[in-house]
């Protein structure tokens, strides 16, 4: 049994305060989804969750099962079960997928796997996710497509088998087929049970294959909506426009009374 | 022997086999403005006692031919003319040469080994040698480069008609030993050259690879790559002159650097000549520099003098090690210096697959392993 629990946080990148005051609270279990449209900072809060060195948390706490993420390095935080599918997974010339997960998975089970098992266990995950094989010996992420480099994400969340999980648009700019095939990796995750999913998207679409408990709307740095699986339909339905429209409008007044 | 020099080329202006030829450099030239002088202890300017030893010993393949020769030999100095005064001074103060030779049509069926062993900075060395491919035959060099010297000396590759050779030249001299080389490889009709430089070791390593041709078809590749650390300067000079048609090179050299002082030079000139049309060239030079205080000077050169280039291009950049693949690797559970490590060894990769010797790579790449421990 886990717990992410997010208080308070605050969040900026140089001067520019992004995220002001993001409460929320994943169990292991629970898959929570936050919607959003673009630049309301659901990146940002996958960022700073993880650690990344360009996002500058200015107050509140973020702790798995109460212990203090934000006092950890961003190696720490993974080992301590923590995952980040990342919207733009990045591209390691020169070192392939094989190397960069045995790597990965040597380092987050604290003893390295045996070539056999490794084989094995990768060829399983590849199969699943209808990854060609030849992907292993590739560089990682280098030249693969959108939708490849998305299942390589997943495939990476299946072998390290995190805690809490938190998937940055791992929908986005896929095709029907690739999202299937991509959320039906996430549900194998979620089917143990114990383990924690933070799906970030943009688009009500991968809802319909990977059934939230939870709907967070993420709107100008904040969360200002919540509800069950009902709120995708309404947004479904009427889009994010008054959300952003009343999240401006919240600005302006700030602004003016500071 | 006077002076000769080429027309057109802004980039090789002189040859001669004549010390004298060449007016002792102060440090304002361009060929020596990135090189501290100070540093060569006398190799430059004559002043260099020559009584240091470097003891060369051949490993060769048996179908190969060594010998041990005097300065009156007739072969030497046919493939290359000296065109620095360290060169023309080497050329004109070795006392023993190594002749290599591949027979006609000859496959070597294992790897030459030439050791160069220095066994003391205390006093200069010279040295010659030249490997001569005969036409249609193959055979893979090795120069293994040790211990400590102050050295100076030019290598000849001289590869005839549709022959190929292969050459790794690994410069892994102790801490205080200087170095001054040229590697020069002339190829014939339809011959194929692959040079792979290593330069880990040393003070001061300055190597000069160079390429010419005789004949259309000719095909060099040129790789590279260096980890130069606190105070060592490592520099490599490259120059490919694409004189007849339809010839071919790629140049790629990467390095490394960390600590102090830690100094990198890569110079890249190619010039295709007027007739030199049908040419297809790349060279690209790449420096990681891993901690402050680290420099890395990367001059490309490209001079295109005929219309008709059948591809042309060059690029060189130096850099940090990128913050988002480390950011990845750690998002992935991996420790600072293991994603570091890594990365590093992701730059040099795709070039350590090109070294075709399984024991040199091995041994190159646990050497990298070395310096990155450090
Ligand atoms: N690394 C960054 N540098 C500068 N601005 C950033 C950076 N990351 C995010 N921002 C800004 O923060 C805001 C939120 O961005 P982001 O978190 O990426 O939103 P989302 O993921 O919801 O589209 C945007 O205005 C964006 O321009
Ligand atoms: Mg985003």
């Amino acid at each position: 049994m886990s717990t992410l629990e997010i208080r308070d946080l605050h969040v900026a990148v140089g001067d520019k305060e992004i995220l002001r005051g993001v409460d929320l609270t994943v169990r292991s279990g629970e898959t929570h989804a936050i919607m959003g449209p673009n630049g309301s900072g659901k990146s940002t809060l996958a960022y700073a969750i993880a650690g990344h060195p360009k996002y500058t948390v200015t107050s509140g706490s973020v702790l798995l099962d109460g212990e203090d993420l934000l006092e950890m390095s961003v190696d720490e935080r993974s080992r301590a079960g923590l995952f980040l599918a990342m919207q733009y997974p990045v591209e390691v010339p020169g070192v392939s997928v094989s190397n960069f997960l045995r790597s990965a998975i040597t380092a987050v089970r604290g003893e390295a796997p045996k070539l056999r098992e490794f084989a094995k266990e990768l060829k399983a995950g590849m199969d699943a996710l209808s990854i060609d094989p030849a992907f292993a010996q590739r560089n990682t992420n280098e030249g693969f497509s959108g939708g490849e480099k998305k299942r390589h994400e997943i495939l990476q969340l299946e072998l390290l088998k995190p805690k809490i999980a938190v998937l940055d648009e791992t929908d986005s700019g896929l095709d029907v087929d690739a999202l299937r095939v991509v959320s039906e990796g996430i549900n194998r995750f979620r089917a143990s049970g114990d383990t924690g999913v933070l799906l970030i998207t943009h688009y009500t679409r991968i809802l319909r294959y990977v059934k939230p408990d939870f709907v967070h709307v993420f709107a100008g740095g904040r969360v200002v909506e919540e509800g069950g699986p009902e709120l995708a339909d309404k947004l479904e339905n009427e889009g994010y426009e008054a959300y952003v429209r009343d999240a401006r409008k919240a600005d302006t007044t700030s602004k003016a009374s500071a | 022997m006077g002076l000769e020099t080429k027309p057109l080329s802004t980039l090789h202006e002189k040859s001669s086999y004549d010390v004298a030829d060449f007016p002792v450099p102060t440090g304002r030239e361009e060929e020596w403005r990135f090189t501290p002088l100070s540093r060569l202890k006398g190799l430059h300017n004559g002043t260099a006692a020559v009584t240091g030893g470097v003891v060369v010993d051949v490993e060769a393949a048996p179908e190969v031919r060594v010998e041990t020769v005097g300065r009156d030999d007739a072969r030497l100095g046919k493939a290359y003319m000296p065109a620095d005064r360290v060169s023309a001074q080497a050329y004109s103060s070795f006392e023993k040469a190594t002749v290599v030779t591949v027979p006609r049509m000859t496959v070597a069926s294992t790897p030459t080994v030439i050791t160069l062993r220095g066994s003391g900075a205390g006093a200069a060395a010279y040295g010659h040698i030249l490997v001569s491919v005969e036409p249609m035959a193959e055979a893979v060099l090795v120069l293994d480069h040790r211990g400590s010297a102050v050295y100076a000396d030019n290598v000849e590759f001289d590869v005839a008609e549709g022959a190929t050779l292969k050459v790794v030249s690994l410069q892994d001299w102790d801490d205080d030993a200087v170095h001054v080389s040229h590697h020069h490889a002339r190829l014939g009709k339809d011959a194929t050259f692959r040079s792979f430089v290593v330069t880990l070791g040393g003070d001061l390593v300055r190597l000069s690879p160079s390429v010419s041709y005789t004949a259309p078809g000719g095909d060099a590749d040129l790789t590279g790559l260096y980890f130069v650390d606190a105070g060592q300067h490592l520099e490599h000079r490259l120059l490919v002159d694409h004189s007849v048609p339809n010839c071919r090179s790629n140049v790629t050299y990467k390095g490394a650097l960390q600590g102090e002082d830690a100094h990198a030079v890569w110079i890249g000139d190619v010039i295709i000549r007027a007739e030199a049309e049908g040419t297809d060239t790349y060279e690209l030079n790449r420096n990681l520099i891993l901690t402050d205080g680290a420099r890395a000077d990367s001059v490309p050169n490209l001079e295109i003098l005929t219309g008709e280039v059948a591809g042309a291009g060059h690029a060189s950049a130096s850099g940090r090690l990128d913050d988002e693949h480390i950011f990845y690797l750690q998002a992935r559970g991996l420790p600072f210096d293991e994603a570091r490590r890594l990365v590093i060894h992701g730059f040099f990769a795709q070039l350590l697959e090109k070294i075709e010797v399984p024991e040199i790579r091995e041994r190159v790449l646990s050497a990298v392993e070395a310096e990155l421990a450090r």
